[in-house]
């Protein structure tokens, strides 16, 4: 079965269409190789900077290796507390990953639960769900984030890191839904008077049912490829509540913590503490980005 | 189209108005908390109020006692002492500076929602005994009631109970009022505009009694928490003075031709705190026993911590690791005492297993962001140096704007405070920090309620000591008995710097006091 679906895949169009661009070859090489460090950061990481035991705080502010200070135990020099930026990286990037996919799929399952329900009643309930997407796309979503994290965190005063992840995670999906509201309500409008769902009313399917059963596998096609394209805008979310010092906790930097660390001592010279943490999160959201897009004209059949 | 020659005529003839007039632009760390000057014993709050409000005695740039409201004063017996109060004072209102203000004043910072209880809880009676005069009668003989008074500032009566601000800004009940944006004093500024965060706008009060050794005419005063961005506000020539200066960008400010740093040692000590007095600390895996209660845990903690690395790496030099809770400058202090137990993270794991917790435990660590020196930096250092132990650190660090609240409510396990004597006393500090906390303020900064009879004791003995030596000799025993217990962790004194571009001239005192009144603008 697996290996008839991968056979499926294979020779299908997605993956021809994927031999044919450089770019998303790259792409995927890139998010592959940044997944794998953040993933598997353990057994790759030269060190482990979440482990506080570990940090020698005499070691701080080492240049990278091949700069006169440097040392070849800290490949691309040490924060200000004796972290390794390198591991860093690999622990910040998972943390950052982590959050942004999981915010994702929070946002995913309540936009597309709201968009279907909006799309396939209508009426009141289509235009109450709707005029808040419209309120909640008047404001810029970082604001919204950081309005959801305070109103979390005075909630919770002396929540404990795990639940400071989740106040973190609701907050960036709460801002992120409206996207697949919009988009699954609009594909549920034209499927909705299809013959297709029409016959299933005919004879008697419950609603919830059809909704389930025949409208949801045909608007996926265009919530997959804004879900790609929202990882990348929710790590950057992260990146920006940490970077202003409203995220993770400082003892477990995700790669915001880590430039905004950097931001301090800019001006002093130590320039690699700022600038590793913020090309891998170039790196990541752009490879992500070049994903989604490529997906998006790979799934277009007018485009192809 | 027409309108347009009309504003610039208008722009041009605004700043025509006030191109004689100098200004001051200061952007520090942090903004003062309230204009209450009651309302929170900090030095920023009392420093940027001290520019609005009076006290009846102050200090000089050399730090000696200064008549300001008060001319004279005088100990007419061992509990009473006389003040003469200045005449032809009056408040930025016009209302005349008398004698009632000051019993009024007195009371208020003695009163509910004071943070000035420390200073008066040695107070019996303050009374009027004229309409330029009054007598304050203390418990106890209290030769050092002067030093106490300079941090005391004194409002008018009227204004106060015109406009509802008897009682003073609350800030742990969030309680606010009217002299939260508005001020009266006696002082050489007035107060122009107040935006809490944002900017405060001080102007010249041209009746001001004295003689102002400055030229500013008005100062702007700006908060801007980011060190980088207030930093670079210095460089694009944006304000005038900053303060503090980030450590890591002190050789930059100084290779620029039109800035420069001053830099010198302050009386602040940094040290952390413990809650000692619950019987189950509220931010910990350990429950139903308070493991600070024990001093063996106390003391790994303290043995726990690499002081010297802490200051090479994080305050890049520009600390004085401490033994003490107070340093060098204080009166009181004593060199010899001044030796920290040794670093040693191998016996700190001993004491730690001795007290049952071979393991470690998790605790919560409170910590501010934007008040002290690098005081996230330093929590964070802490927290490695107990992870070595076992020891588990969940750090908390904010903005003083809720850290100071939340752990003045004593909502706190284990806390990161700085604590500048303001009266240049160890007194001060035994009183505020170390002694059992009463309802009277003694021990009102003693947060984690360290207790002990005999420190209490001797500390009420300082307070009424007249002889110099014998006072020290108390002094020197209270510290041993505070070493001793580990009451505290002491960490260090910090070094004050602050930048400004090269034509300007402040006096920055070691207590981190900066009048405007002594800043020219050449």
């Amino acid at each position: 079965m697996a290996v008839q679906a991968l056979r499926r895949f294979f020779d299908g169009d997605l993956w021809y269409s994927f031999r044919r661009s450089p770019t998303a070859m790259t792409a995927a090489l890139v998010a592959f190789a940044c997944i794998f460090g953040a993933v598997f950061a353990e057994w790759v990481a030269p060190h482990n900077p979440m482990d506080l035991a570990t940090l020698e705080l005499a070691d701080a502010r080492l240049p990278p290796a091949w700069l006169a200070e440097g040392s070849t135990k800290y490949l691309l020099g040490t924060d200000d507390q004796g972290r390794d930026i390198l591991s860093a990286l690999m622990y910040g990037s998972r943390i950052s990953l982590f959050v942004g996919v999981a915010s994702v799929l929070v946002s995913l399952v309540v936009g597309v639960s709201l968009g279907l329900l909006a799309g396939f009643v209508g009426g009141k309930t289509d235009a109450f769900i709707m005029r808040i997407c419209d309120v909640m796309l008047s404001f810029p979503s970082i604001l919204i984030a950081l309005l959801i994290y305070g109103i979390g965190r005075a909630l919770f005063p002396n929540a404990h890191e795990t639940l400071a992840f989740a106040v973190l995670i609701i907050a960036i999906s709460l801002t992120g839904w409206v996207q697949y509201a919009r988009t699954v309500r609009g594909s549920t409008l034209v499927e909705r008077n299809k013959d297709y769902v029409q016959a299933a009313r005919v004879i008697g399917v419950p609603t919830l049912r059809i909704m389930r059963r025949h409208v949801l596998p045909n608007v996926t096609g265009p919530v997959m490829v804004l879900a790609t394209i929202q990882v990348a805008s929710a790590i950057i979310i992260e990146a920006t509540l940490s970077f202003l010092g409203v995220g993770v906790p400082p003892t477990s930097p995700s790669l915001g913590t880590l430039i905004r660390v950097g931001n301090d001592l800019l001006f002093s010279g130590e320039w690699w503490i700022t600038v590793f943490p913020g090309t891998m999160l170039v790196l990541i959201a752009l490879s992500v980005n070049l994903l989604g897009d490529w997906l998006r004209d790979a799934l277009n059949p007018k485009l192809r | 189209m027409t309108l347009k020659p009309t504003v610039l005529a208008l722009a041009l003839a605004l700043s025509c108005g006030l191109a004689g007039a100098v200004t001051l632009r200061v952007a520090n760390q942090g903004d003062a908390q309230s204009m209450d000057p009651h309302s929170l014993n900090e030095t920023l709050q009392l420093t940027f109020t001290g520019n609005v409000y009076e006290p009846l005695v102050g200090r000089d740039k050399k730090l000696a006692l200064a008549p300001i409201l008060a001319t004279d004063w005088k100990q007419t017996s061992p509990t009473v002492w006389r003040f003469e109060l200045r005449k032809g004072v009056s408040f930025h209102d016009g209302t005349p500076f008398t004698a009632d203000d000051v019993v009024f004043s007195l009371k208020r910072a003695a009163g509910e929602g004071s943070d000035m209880q420390s200073y008066t809880s040695p107070f019996k009676e303050v009374r009027k005994v004229g309409t330029h005069a009054i007598e304050i009668e203390t418990l106890a003989p209290f030769p050092i009631l002067p030093d106490v008074l300079t941090n005391v500032f004194i409002m008018s009566k009227k204004w106060c109970e015109d406009n509802k601000a008897v009682i003073p800004v609350d800030r742990r009940k969030g309680i606010e009022n009217t002299a939260s944006f508005k001020a009266n004093g006696t002082g050489p500024f007035r107060l122009k505009e107040r935006q809490p965060s944002a900017r405060t706008v001080l102007i010249r009060n041209g009746t001001y009694w004295g003689k102002v050794d400055g030229n500013v005419d008005e100062v702007i005063f700006t908060p801007i928490g980011s060190s980088p961005t207030r930093v670079a506000a210095l460089l694009s020539g944006e304000v005038d003075v900053i303060e503090p200066v980030p450590l890591q960008d002190i050789e930059r400010i100084k290779s620029s031709p039109n800035l420069k740093v001053s830099q010198g040692p302050e009386l602040r000590t940094i040290f952390l705190g413990m809650d000692q007095k619950r019987d189950e600390l509220l931010f910990s895996n350990v429950k139903g026993k308070n493991p600070f209660k024990d001093k063996r845990v106390r003391q790994a903690f303290y043995q726990a911590i690499d002081i010297e690395t802490i200051k090479s790496r994080v305050m890049r030099g520009a600390s004085l690791p401490s033994a003490l809770m107070v340093g060098p400058g204080i009166r009181g202090f004593t060199p010899e005492q001044n030796k920290r137990l040794p670093y040693d993270a191998d016996a700190a794991r001993k004491l730690l297993a001795e007290a049952g917790y071979p393991g470690g435990f998790e605790v919560g660590l409170n910590c501010p962001n934007d008040r002290y020196v690098n005081d996230a930096d330093i929590c964070q250092a802490v927290a490695a140096n107990l992870a070595r132990i076992g020891v588990k650190v969940n750090l908390q660090t904010e903005t003083k704007n809720t850290y100071f609240p939340k752990i003045l409510r004593r909502d706190t396990s284990f806390y990161l405070l700085g604590w500048t004597p303001s009266t240049y006393d160890a007194h001060n500090a035994l009183t505020s920090l170390m002694a059992t906390p009463t309802d009277k303020g003694q021990g009102q900064f003693n947060l984690g309620a360290y207790s002990n009879p005999k420190l209490d004791e001797l500390t009420l003995k300082i307070q009424s000591e007249t002889d110099q030596g014998k006072r020290n000799a108390l002094i020197k025993e209270a510290f041993e008995i505070h070493a001793n217990d580990i009451g505290h962790i002491p960490l260090h004194q910090q070094a004050l710097a602050s930048a400004m571009k090269k034509n300007v001239e402040i006096t920055q005192l070691p207590d981190n006091f900066m009048p405007y009144k002594w800043a020219t603008v050449k």
